[in-house]
């Protein structure tokens, strides 16, 4: 009994600091209406400048003043941050938001690993908490009842300060409306800027008090970003106590799941949100979000099919590119293979996102599928390799078909969210599973057979399986299903009207993308003659976020585009420079601030491609649909 | 169907928001070819009298017919394909899309290919599309992108999706809210020839008094949830009470309504 009695413990000290981060999100949420990407980065960035102060300056202000300067310094890096970037892409859409904060992320990791050094920092001891209490035989750290009795202090302090100062009012106001705040002639820019400090600030603190319990490490703001999503999804983003409450149930779900299932303890995490998801799709105590935004300034042009000019210009393409091996070598070849996997993987995506408005951040998870699939069916079965590749799709479908079941569900944040944390599900049981999955030593050898065991077959083959997988995934834009999919993207309201189950219409897209995804993951496969979890991990995902970003969301194939030269640019890039990240996430800083529209998008925007009509007249006021 | 049964048919329908009692035992019937008009101060429930009609709301009490067929509690979806078409106070349309594309997906819909990932949408049922498009006057606009219309243009577009369904039955909310009073009249006038040619029954709610009196049958007058009086516009302009509610505008009416009826 003591020692469940100590789990139970162990998982309260664990919520603490997985609140401060959560409720800072909510809190940066509920004002800016920003799902701040980068908060693991500060939670993360706290961690590293405590364990400086503490351990190399610690005489001057001890060791709880280091924690405090610490969190304070980080609060003001939030600020420069703030006025820097969020200032300009506050009423940017969404998947802006997160990947300007996700290109963040990625600068500081760089920018930690160049200050820090890639080695593991073990930090000092909290002075007169160093001991343990010995509890029925059981010893808890007395750190640990610390960081218990910390949780709801915090809790209790942010209450008095929303409740009581004039400052919190402001803030309640703004989460309710905003816009009228700033009608009422607050300072709407302070107030975004005090607030993004504060929830900062509190991530910052949550890093620097892990510092005596776990070692400092240049990875810990991915894993901390992870589990604060699934907090708030559960707890519902923007409310603090749904922020706690949710904190303490993940963390006693974690500290008694390894009790239950040792090996996929995230089971047990991932049932819970799902039941919660279906039971109350804005979390335990949030509120139903308000209609998405539009996104402005982008184009609202019609699609429509290519002219027989552009067919015979992409035949010549494609053409071209088969005639690559003709020219190339062998290195070029597989880098063109990769290039044309990433088509697939980048069309999948692109193909929710701009028909189905479906921002996915964890679309790895069907491409890392596709891998893993291909990998069981040709080592644990040994199948041939012309059965084994169906095996990708297939796992690729049946994975998206679950998921995407509850991701549909919700919308906007709460949808990107929810896709990273699955992926990240599915990345934690490959990466936990090792009797199963080689854990992270992965699967060796799945190469291909010998009638595309050469650069250039397998190029083509590629190539092949690319233009077919985007060729069709063109037709299915123009389908009348692909046409219901965007009637439901453009107006929910009137798509119901006539008759459209929108849920059931994107889940069906969902599994399609999640379908060519596996293709693309299976291909991947045999090209790398190996799968590991990395296949499945965040940094994927949001490669072909940018891909799709990059060659234009309102565009109908701009992802082709997108991908061969983020690939190519990104293979280059690793070769030329150590600072890959810092300098990929400079560049994704740099699209989303200045080329929202992506490659394609600016094209087109220069050189319109609009079906061609009549002038319009003079009145072209469009008035926004109701939601 | 017997021919006197009604399109629709309502008993009861009621709805509380909180302590709000925003509809209470409302019934009603409207038959083919007639064209009734919901009318009643701001926040007299004809909104959501309305949502409740088309499963946008459900009801707490009450009960909703549609052709004979029992529609309470389905979804606004499933109440479409018994022959309802229903167009927003404020348009709902489709922006990214061309005029034409607006009515094709709706046609789509009613033929069930929303599951069809072949056939090029471009080509889907064109003729019929650009009929619907003629129809409401829009004939000229199938190539113009939706979200470049303006609004009265817009409002015309959803009249056409509503009747790509071959609806029996319009639920048209505030159809001339937001229009230039010359526009009005029109989309109203050709709403009720519309009405009369294909034997659709229409139910709309409107501020504009010229416009309801001009174009409605019958008139449901509603007032804090309950209705205070039904019937023909003369019926209903001579009686008090509604009179007392509608004190100015009703007067307004009959000043102009002596003016245009002399000549």
């Amino acid at each position: 009994m003591a020692f469940y009695i100590v789990q139970f413990l162990t998982g309260l000290a664990s919520a603490a600091s997985l609140f401060l981060v959560a409720s800072g999100l909510s809190i940066i949420f509920g004002v800016t209406r920003i799902v701040n990407f980068a908060h693991g980065a500060f939670y993360m960035l706290g961690a590293y400048v405590a364990f400086t102060l503490t351990e190399r300056l610690s005489g001057a202000i001890g060791f709880w003043g280091g924690i405090l300067a610490a969190a304070l310094i980080v609060a003001a890096i939030g600020i420069v941050v703030e006025m820097l970037l969020l200032r300009r892409i506050y009423h940017a859409p969404e998947l802006f938001q997160l990947l300007a904060t996700f290109g963040l992320t990625l600068m500081v990791e760089d920018l930690v690993v160049l200050t820090w050094g890639p080695d593991d920092l073990v930090g000092p001891r909290a002075p007169g908490l160093k001991g343990a209490i010995d509890f029925f035989g059981q010893r808890i750290p007395s750190y640990d009842l610390f960081l218990i009795v910390l949780g709801p202090a915090v809790l209790g302090l942010l209450w008095l300060v929303f409740q009581r100062t004039r400052w919190g009012v402001l803030v309640r106001a703004a989460t309710q409306d905003r816009d009228m705040v700033a009608a009422l002639g607050v300072n709407q820019k302070w107030l975004f800027t005090s607030v993004f400090a504060l929830g900062v600030f509190l991530a910052a603190l949550a890093g620097a008090l892990q510092i005596p319990r776990d070692a400092v490490h240049h990875a810990m703001d991915l894993r901390v970003i992870v589990d604060v999503f699934v907090v708030v999804v559960i707890g519902g983003l923007g409310s603090i106590a749904g922020a706690f409450v949710a904190s303490v149930l993940v963390s006693e779900l974690n500290a008694f799941g390894i009790l239950i299932f040792p090996k996929i303890s995230i089971i047990l995490v991932f049932l819970v949100m799902a039941v919660v998801l279906i039971v109350r799709p804005w979390g335990l105590l949030g509120k139903a979000e308000a209609p998405a935004r539009r996104t402005p300034g982008l184009s609202v042009n019609p699609w429509r099919a290519l002219t027989s000019n552009e067919r015979i210009a992409a035949a010549i393409a494609l053409l071209l590119a088969a005639a690559l091996p003709f020219f190339a070598g062998n290195y070029a070849l597989t880098v063109g293979a990769e290039i044309a996997i990433f088509v697939i993987f980048a069309a999948s995506l692109h193909f929710l996102m701009s028909a189905g408005g479906l921002a996915s951040f964890g679309h790895a998870a069907y491409f890392g599928l596709g891998a893993y699939g291909v990998a069981f069916a040709a080592k644990l079965a040994g199948l041939p390799m012309a059965v084994a590749l169906l095996a990708g799709p297939l796992f690729g479908l049946l994975g998206a078909a679950v998921f995407g079941f509850f991701a549909v569900q919700l919308s906007g944040v709460y949808f990107a969210m929810l896709t990273l944390a699955f992926a990240q599900i599915v990345w934690s049981i490959a990466f936990q599973w090792v009797a199963l999955t080689g854990g992270d030593n992965g699967i060796l050898g799945v190469w291909p057979e010998s009638w595309v065991a050469s650069p250039s077959h397998f190029y083509w083959l590629s190539l092949a399986i690319a233009a077919l997988a985007v060729g069709a995934l063109r037709i299915i834009t123009f389908s009348p299903f692909g046409f219901a999919l965007r009637a439901n993207r453009d107006s929910p309201l009137r798509s119901e009207a006539i008759g459209i189950d929108g849920k059931r219409i994107q889940w069906s897209a969902f599994v399609i993308a999640g379908t060519v995804a596996g293709i693309g993951g299976a291909l991947f496969a045999y090209l790398k003659g190996s799968v590991f979890p990395d296949v499945l991990g965040i940094p994927l995902s949001v490669d072909a976020l940018v891909m799709v970003l990059l060659g234009g969301v309102e565009t109908v194939s701009g992802a082709i585009v997108g991908a061969i030269v983020y690939k190519a640019l990104s293979i280059w890039l690793v070769s030329q420079t150590d600072w890959s990240k810092l300098v990929l996430g400079a560049f994704i800083v740099v699209i989303v601030v200045a080329f929202p529209k992506g490659i394609v998008g600016t094209f087109e925007a220069i050189w319109p491609r609009r079906i061609s009509a009549a002038k319009p007249t003079a009145i072209t006021s469009h008035i926004e649909t109701a939601e | 169907m017997s021919a006197d049964q009604p399109i629709l048919s309502v008993e009861g329908l009621s709805k509380s928001y909180g302590g709000v009692h925003a509809v209470r035992g409302v019934s009603f019937s409207l038959s083919t070819r007639e064209i009734l008009a919901l009318i009643g101060p701001n926040g007299a429930g004809k909104s959501t009298c309305f949502n409740m009609l088309n499963g946008q709301t459900v009801p707490d009490a009450g009960r909703v017919h549609v052709l004979g067929k029992d529609t309470t509690g389905l979804k606004p979806r499933q109440v479409w394909r018994l022959g309802v078409g229903r167009t927003f106070q404020i348009t709902a349309t489709f922006p990214t899309m061309t005029v034409r594309e607006n009515v094709q997906v709706a046609l789509s819909s009613h033929d069930h290919k929303l599951f069809d990932l072949a056939t090029a949408m471009p080509r889907y049922a064109r003729e019929e599309a650009d009929r619907l498009l003629d129809l409401v006057g829009m004939g000229g606009f199938s190539m113009r992108p939706c979200g470049e219309l303006a609004y009265g243009d817009l409002k015309r577009l959803e009249l056409a999706i509503a009747l790509a369904n071959r609806p029996k039955l319009l639920l048209m909310d505030e159809p001339t809210a937001g229009m230039a009073p010359r526009e009005r009249i029109e989309l109203m006038r050709l709403t009720a020839q519309i009405a009369k040619e294909k034997s659709i029954g229409v139910l709309f709610t409107e501020h504009d008094m010229d416009v309801v009196f001009e174009h409605a049958d019958r008139i449901l007058v509603l007032n804090r949830g309950s209705l205070i009086a039904e019937g023909s516009p003369e019926e209903v302009r001579r009686n008090a009470e509604v009179r007392a509610i509608y004190l100015g505008e009703g007067l307004v009416y009959d000043a102009r309504h002596r003016e245009g009826a002399a000549p």
